[in-house]
């Protein structure tokens, strides 16, 4: 028996095909994770199974729910079906909520609301039910309780919040769309759980979209790969894992499983330490005539980076990652302990150690400025020194960089909008790359990207720290990404850094009981063939 | 919330006196002395200094100001040099002809606006909408004056339903209100066209909020997600701009009062500066600042009950 059943879906917007003859079905209580880079569609077959598709989309084809069409539905029709039958849960927990009401008021929302006619549910029945609701997925109001408003919840707190709205009509559909993306990994894993568990619970169907595969194989039973619209390749999770069909299937695998090759580096001096670094912040005043307490970010925190090394930085959010980051580059002062640069004080306004450190941030599409030709934002650190140079060697030292990044010289001419997100971060890395730093800070540098573009920028890292002898820091929360190209690594919580060595050795053999915690809670990739065996090192 | 109230509170008692302190220094360096001037060219000088005793002009203007402000704490503002009449009783006649018009050309533009910018909103890019913005670029265009003498023109010449100028008092109320409605109704057709495009640009951006998104897959017909979710959060802009417009009315008047021959605050500031009443000036920008500034703090409350966000932080 099938409960949904998605026949020859075509979708274009605008005369712009988005899916091409799609068809897949869910069985009650069945897990089916469509996945795919950006771009393949994925979200758009949760939004026209939702009839939320943006103005002007034609679809043709059929989506059945329980036998009834729903692309044949008129738009009260929907209404009805919307938060009753199918539920939903969004990527973002921290925008996905109305910051302005409280959240017994928004998951009661949907039972408030008159459907096919029925009157809507009494407030006194209707509150018992979000209670109940709320506590199943683990928010019991004795703990939070519903006159809480959005912003005084964690981001996996919210998202339990979306998910108790999306399940509180017991719908026979719930669609996730990259539920745990925005989360850490912990709460990754747990709001994993959750999910797995309701759909066991309810007999739900669960059509959950997410790019990442070692989340798909820790939840789904069928497997749908989605390219440009198209599903390449579906079937059981495990033989989509273990055969591969398709060479799209073969290359994102590869891809999600990339580490770069790193060459071996002779240990050199020092090149940047911190030593005994603290960061406080001041709080809200609790009187009025009390001293402000104060937030302390970075707890004593000590480290060295030595010339030619490849660090990595890992952390959930909140463990004073970014502080560290805004310390190292001067951006912040610190409130304790020093930070050297080849024996000189990091100086924000001192252009001579600011320029032996740059920096690469994650998000590709908002660290440019739209109204600069490339040419332009890749040469402003060139402010930062002395001698930079002028007319033809300056833009000898563009085409440099810009063809060590694997583009063309004459892509300096052009605007950021005419990249792609993969092409950007190559021109971001070339912006830092142009003062010739000895060191670069990589924040979250590759996050924001598909496997396969993923794994060329990591080898493109890999190739010019071969190649200009650079040092770098990697900050991710991922620890797969961490993995395949660092040769230490530091894990972070809380403001300290309480475990660091190796990354093999810290990955393989976890001596913290928090590493442990976060290398238990990643999603894992299976092994399977000797393949994997022989050209990965393990995956976290 | 009640911290909040009291922080905006101090920055309200703050604000008041420093503005206190530059008013009296910028009318008492403008140049003009109210005593020649009313005595005129031919003045004797040791009339001149009688009169200056009179007025409390030849004390030490710290004394003076300090004077000004304890006066004006007690509810007495002084005697207007011109008329020799309590300036408080000059202002508080003026300001109920000024307040109510302020008030009601206000109410006028919010129940204009609100309707007409959700309705813009609500069927963007359709015909209702691109009247609506149609509507409100000729609302802003057209100077209000010009205006209040078209509608002088027409109600009042052509059909008599309303007199041409003039106040009757709050004793004769329903004329009262007759007399005040053209004025604040040229007064407010400007306010609403502005009023109208922030609201539905403002509406526009919450619409294209994730939670609106969650609402809709929640159940919630378009409309229910407009009116439950996007226009409260559309409403920290409007009221910032409802705060500017009123303080705007209440003293920006003045040629729509000059128009109407309404005794109000505008024209009161006009005569009192061409006849160098400079206690009187003082006063009445004074009690403007206060106004604005008053407006200001209850926007900044508005904020809070709108936002809970804003509540807890303080």
């Amino acid at each position: 028996m099938t409960l949904l059943n998605i026949r020859n879906l075509s979708l274009s917007i605008h005369g712009t095909p988005i899916l091409r003859d799609l068809s897949v079905s869910i069985a009650p209580g069945e897990i089916l994770a469509l996945t795919g880079e950006s771009g393949s569609g994925k979200s758009m077959t949760a939004l026209a199974t939702m009839g939320l598709l943006p103005q002007g989309a034609e679809t043709t084809g059929e989506i059945a729910l329980n036998g009834t069409d729903l692309l044949q539905l008129s738009e009260p029709q929907m209404c009805n079906q919307r938060g009753n039958t199918i539920g939903m849960v969004f990527q973002e927990p921290m925008t996905a909520l109305n910051p302005l009401q409280t959240i017994g008021h928004q998951v009661a929302e949907t039972l408030r609301l008159r459907r096919n006619g029925e009157a809507p549910m009494t407030p006194a029945s209707a509150r018992d039910l979000v209670r109940d609701t709320l506590t199943r997925v683990g928010l019991p109001p004795e703990k939070v309780p519903l006159t809480r408003f959005p912003h005084e919840l964690s981001g996996g707190q919210r998202q339990r919040v979306v998910i108790a709205m999306a399940i509180i009509r017991r719908p026979a559909l719930l669609i996730a769309d990259e539920p745990t993306t925005a989360l850490d990994v912990t709460t990754q894993a747990q709001i994993l759980d959750l999910l797995r568990d309701l759909v066991r619970d309810f007999a739900m169907g669960l059509m959950m979209i997410t790019h990442d595969l070692a989340v798909v194989s820790q939840i789904a039973d069928r497997i749908a790969v989605l390219r440009k619209g198209e599903i390449v390749e579906q079937g059981l999770t495990d033989d989509v894992f273990r055969q591969r069909r398709h060479p799209y299937t073969r290359a994102l695998f590869a891809a999600s499983r990339h580490r770069a090759q790193l060459c071996d580096v002779p240990v050199h001096e020092p090149l940047l330490r911190v030593q005994n670094v603290s960061r406080d912040y001041p709080m809200k005043r609790t009187g009025l005539f009390q001293p402000r307490p104060r937030f302390r970010a970075l707890k004593d925190v000590s480290f060295d980076i030595r010339r030619g090394e490849r660090l990595g930085l890992v952390g959930e959010s909140g463990s004073g990652k970014s502080t560290l980051t805004r310390a190292m580059l001067g951006l912040d002062p610190v409130s304790g302990g020093q930070i050297t640069l080849d024996g000189r004080l990091i100086d924000v306004n001192n252009p001579a150690t600011r320029r032996k450190m740059q920096v690469v941030f994650q998000d590709p599409y908002s660290s440019f400025n739209p109204r600069h030709r490339v040419a332009r934002l890749i040469s402003e650190p060139f402010h930062l020194m002395d001698d930079a140079p002028t007319a033809a060697a300056r833009d000898a030292a563009i085409a440099e960089v810009l063809t060590a990044v694997d583009l063309s010289p004459s892509d300096g001419a052009k605007y950021i909008h005419a990249f792609s997100g993969g092409q950007r971060q190559r021109i971001a890395i070339a912006r830092a790359l142009i003062t010739r730093p000895e060191l670069i800070l990589f924040d979250e540098a590759v996050s924001a990207l598909d496997v396969r573009v993923r794994a060329q920028i990591l080898d493109l890292i890999a190739d010019l720290s071969r190649r200009y002898g650079l040092s770098y820091l990697f900050i991710s929360h991922d620890l797969s990404v961490v993995r395949g190209i660092t040769d230490r690594v530091m894990v972070m919580q809380a403001g300290e850094i309480v475990e660091q060595g190796p990354t093999d050795q810290v990955f393989d053999a976890p001596s913290h009981p928090y590493t442990r915690k976060l290398i238990a809670a990643a999603p894992r990739l299976p092994a399977f063939g000797d393949e994997a065996l022989s050209t990965d090192r393990g995956m976290t | 919330m009640l911290r909040y109230a009291l922080s905006r509170l101090t920055s309200l008692a703050i604000s008041l006196a420093v503005a206190s302190v530059v008013i009296f220094l910028v009318v008492e360096v403008a140049p003009g002395d109210p005593a020649s001037y009313m005595l005129g060219i031919n003045a004797q000088p040791d009339t001149l200094a009688a009169l200056r005793s009179e007025l409390g002009l030849d004390v030490p203007k710290i004394t003076r100001y300090f004077n000004w402000v304890t006066g004006m704490l007690a509810g007495d503002f002084g005697m207007s040099y011109t008329y020799r009449t309590p300036v408080s009783q000059m202002i508080s006649d003026r300001l109920w002809v000024s307040l109510p018009l302020a008030l009601y050309a206000l109410g006028l533009a919010v129940l204009i606006a609100f309707p007409a910018g959700v309705l813009a909103a609500a069927r963007r890019g359709k015909t209702s909408d691109i009247s609506v913005m149609a509507a409100t670029q000729l609302g802003i265009a057209l100077p209000n004056f010009w205006f209040a003498m078209l509608l002088v023109l027409f109600f009042a010449i052509n059909l008599r339903w309303f007199s041409a100028g003039g106040f009757p008092g709050w004793s004769y109320f329903p004329s009262a209100i007759k007399a005040l409605t053209l004025p604040a109704v040229a007064l407010a057709l400007p306010q609403a066209a502005i009023l109208t495009r922030v609201l539905r640009s403002a509406l526009l951006d919450t619409l294209h909020e994730d939670y609106i998104r969650t609402a809709r897959a929640k159940g919630l017909t378009r409309r229910q997600t407009l009116w439950r979710h996007a226009l409260r959060n559309a409403l920290i802009p409007v009221l910032t701009i409802i705060g500017l417009q009123f303080s705007f009315l209440l003293a920006g008047a003045i040629i729509i009062e000059q128009v109407f021959y309404l005794p109000g605050l505008g024209r009161l500031v006009f005569q009192s500066i061409s006849q160098r009443d400079l206690i009187v000036v003082e006063s009445v920008v004074m009690l403007l600042v206060f106004a604005v500034i008053l407006v200001n703090f209850l926007v900044d409350l508005a904020y809070a009950a709108v936002d809970p966000r804003l509540r807890s932080r303080a």
